[in-house]
């Protein structure tokens, strides 16, 4: 019958990713976070912002998010902000390369950063979904398109 | 060209007319859509607000021009090229027709409805606006009809006021004839909302709109679909449409316009096919159409529309609006059961349109999931964000029918949204 094709939609998701989208982590607005930035998937409206602090070793104190999407998007956001707190910049944009490659399924994760981040790519694996549903994709990478503008000192990211 | 007519014709010797009956097997027969298999599902398709399917018979004629009727228009000496400009010309006439315009020379043709907006916006606006000349729109227009005059008003600073809905989607008539003014320049409104289905009192508003000394403009791209225009009768001035939507092809829209105002605007583009005369040091215009067709136009999309008009007009339009209006009285009355569905829009007058939201399942959500059981829908802003702030929303689901679709489609879209649901349980 249609097992794939429902296996894939259990896939996607999972209790976890339900979890996080009924009750994410983070979503707060700081009252200390000097960067931030609006992130906006133009094609459905959702947005986040997503509120970072870094410390002098410019390592990520603090990440939080606000906004309304859907499950993917606020999961996404709300595992991002707890996965990337105490990790460098450097690191964070290694680890999103990562996870854009978990969801897109396209190519394999490097294997250097499979070894570095070994704990959060096993945590992240559960939004590795979308990969069979490539309209969904810009969903799971909103948030992190969204902090790195906001750590670049852009105001904001779209997945346009 | 045969049609095949899906409508079956029972003439009643004793009543003297015909009893029809609404065969939509039949009609889904002539839609080769209706065949495919999305994830292992027959295609339950409600998105027909966003682009209908096309039947076999406009396929069929687009092919057929393509093969055997092919050359420029307006052009050559020659026999094949005097027969694409009479296929193209025939079916500025059918659209004439269809919306019982006074004169084919009223039909203009451009890319789709937001090009005609962008004509009128460009074209009229800017030699008959000024600074503080106002234009009154509803608060649930489409995109199409507000980033146009946002972008005259940029230039030339006209003001741009809102005409508000109340909860239900309803068209508050007094408080949209209170922003009328000696102001007033044009009145463009819609006349049936995207994503609530509400259809405007059309003609109740071009009357305000007259009194007042503006122009009015209606945006067809829903209304012709499922309620059809008779431009003279409502008496609009401008009324624009687009053909995918109307069971035609993508690439070709209308802009209707009353002769003795489009003949006193100016070019919208320049090029070829526009023009009378051209010299370095000046160039002289055609009449309406022409002057605002610049290029070669969409013949094969010209000739795809008005079989697509034929189409239509082989079921016949109130036969269709009739089948959409069962349709959509099923669907609110079936949705409605559902715990947690809120539809979004309850005007008195509606057509076949159904936006919703779940508690606790995002609208993307919904269609991800309902799309694994081949139920395809809109999930999204509709190109109408003001209309979703004024609702508190950033997204809705939306079912849209059209002439093919069939009561059990309704049952599907309830399964798969329960399926959704007991996923996000």
């Amino acid at each position: 019958m249609d097992d794939a094709i429902d296996d894939d939609i259990r896939a996607l998701y999972q209790e976890v990713i339900l979890d996080h989208g009924k009750n994410p982590r983070n979503f707060r607005h700081p009252d200390d976070a000097p960067l931030e930035a609006h992130g906006n998937n133009p094609l459905c409206g959702d947005k986040l912002t997503v509120y970072v602090r870094l410390g002098e070793d410019k390592k990520i104190e603090d990440a939080a998010f606000e906004g309304r999407g859907c499950a993917i998007s606020i999961a996404s956001a709300s595992m991002m902000t707890g996965i990337l707190r105490g990790k460098s910049v450097a690191e964070m944009e290694r680890l999103f390369g990562a996870f854009h490659t978990m969801c897109t399924g396209e190519g394999e994760i490097d294997a250097a950063a499979a070894e570095e981040f070994e704990d959060d790519i096993d945590k992240l694996k559960v939004l590795s979904g979308v990969k069979q549903f490539p309209m969904r994709v810009k969903c799971a990478t909103l948030a992190w398109h969204t902090i790195n503008a906001a750590i670049l000192g852009e105001q904001d990211a779209s997945t346009e | 060209m045969t049609m095949n007519t899906a409508i079956n014709e029972n003439i009643d010797p004793k009543a003297g007319k015909r009893a029809n009956f609404y065969d939509v097997e039949a009609i889904r027969a002539d839609f080769p859509a209706m065949k495919v298999e999305v994830n292992g599902h027959p295609l339950t398709f409600l998105d027909s607000g966003a682009s209908a399917q096309k039947p076999v018979q406009v396929l069929e004629r687009m092919d057929q021009a393509y093969r055997e009727e092919y050359a420029n228009v307006h052009r050559g000496a020659y026999r094949l090229s005097e027969l694409a400009t009479e296929n193209y010309e025939n079916a500025r006439s059918s659209v004439a027709r269809f919306m019982n315009a006074a004169s084919a020379d009223e039909i203009i043709f451009t890319r789709n409805a937001t090009a005609a907006f962008n004509l009128v916006s460009s074209s009229w606006g800017r030699k008959n606006l000024r600074a503080g000349d106002e234009i009154v729109v509803s608060h649930m227009e489409h995109h199409a009809n507000i980033v146009p005059w946002q972008l005259l008003r940029d230039e030339t600073g006209i003001v741009i006021k809102v005409a508000p809905i109340d909860d239900d989607g309803n068209f508050l008539m007094d408080e949209f004839a209170a922003l009328l003014g000696a102001k007033t320049k044009l009145v463009s409104i819609t006349q049936t909302s995207n994503v609530l289905g509400t259809m405007t009192p059309i003609k109740e508003i071009a009357r305000l709109a007259h009194e007042a000394g503006a122009l009015v403009m209606f945006d067809g791209a829903q209304g012709i679909v499922h309620a059809g225009i008779d431009v003279q009768d409502v008496d609009a001035d401008f009324y624009v449409f687009t053909g995918h939507k109307l069971y035609g092809p993508t690439g070709i829209g209308v802009l209707y316009g009353k002769l003795d105002i489009l003949k006193n605007m100016p070019p919208y583009q320049g090029g070829g096919d526009m023009i009378e005369m051209v010299t370095f040091e000046k160039t002289t215009y055609r009449e309406p159409p022409a002057r605002f067709e610049a290029g070669t136009p969409p013949i094969i999309e010209a000739i795809g529309l008005a079989a697509a008009i034929d189409y239509v007009n082989s079921i016949g339009q109130e036969a269709i609006a009739g089948h959409e209006v069962e349709l959509l009285n099923h669907a609110t009355k079936a949705l409605g059961q559902i715990d947690g569905l809120t539809i979004i829009g309850q005007a008195r007058q509606k057509c076949a349109i159904v936006s919703f939201t779940i508690e606790g399942v995002h609208p993307h959500d919904i269609g991800t999931i309902i799309d694994a059981r081949g139920v395809a829908i809109r999930a999204g802003h509709h190109c109408a964000q003001p209309l979703m702030d004024r609702f508190g929303l950033a997204a809705t689901a939306r079912a849209s029918f059209g002439m093919y679709n069939k009561k059990e489609d309704v049952d599907v879209l309830v399964d798969a949204l329960l399926y959704a649901k007991e996923i996000f349980a």
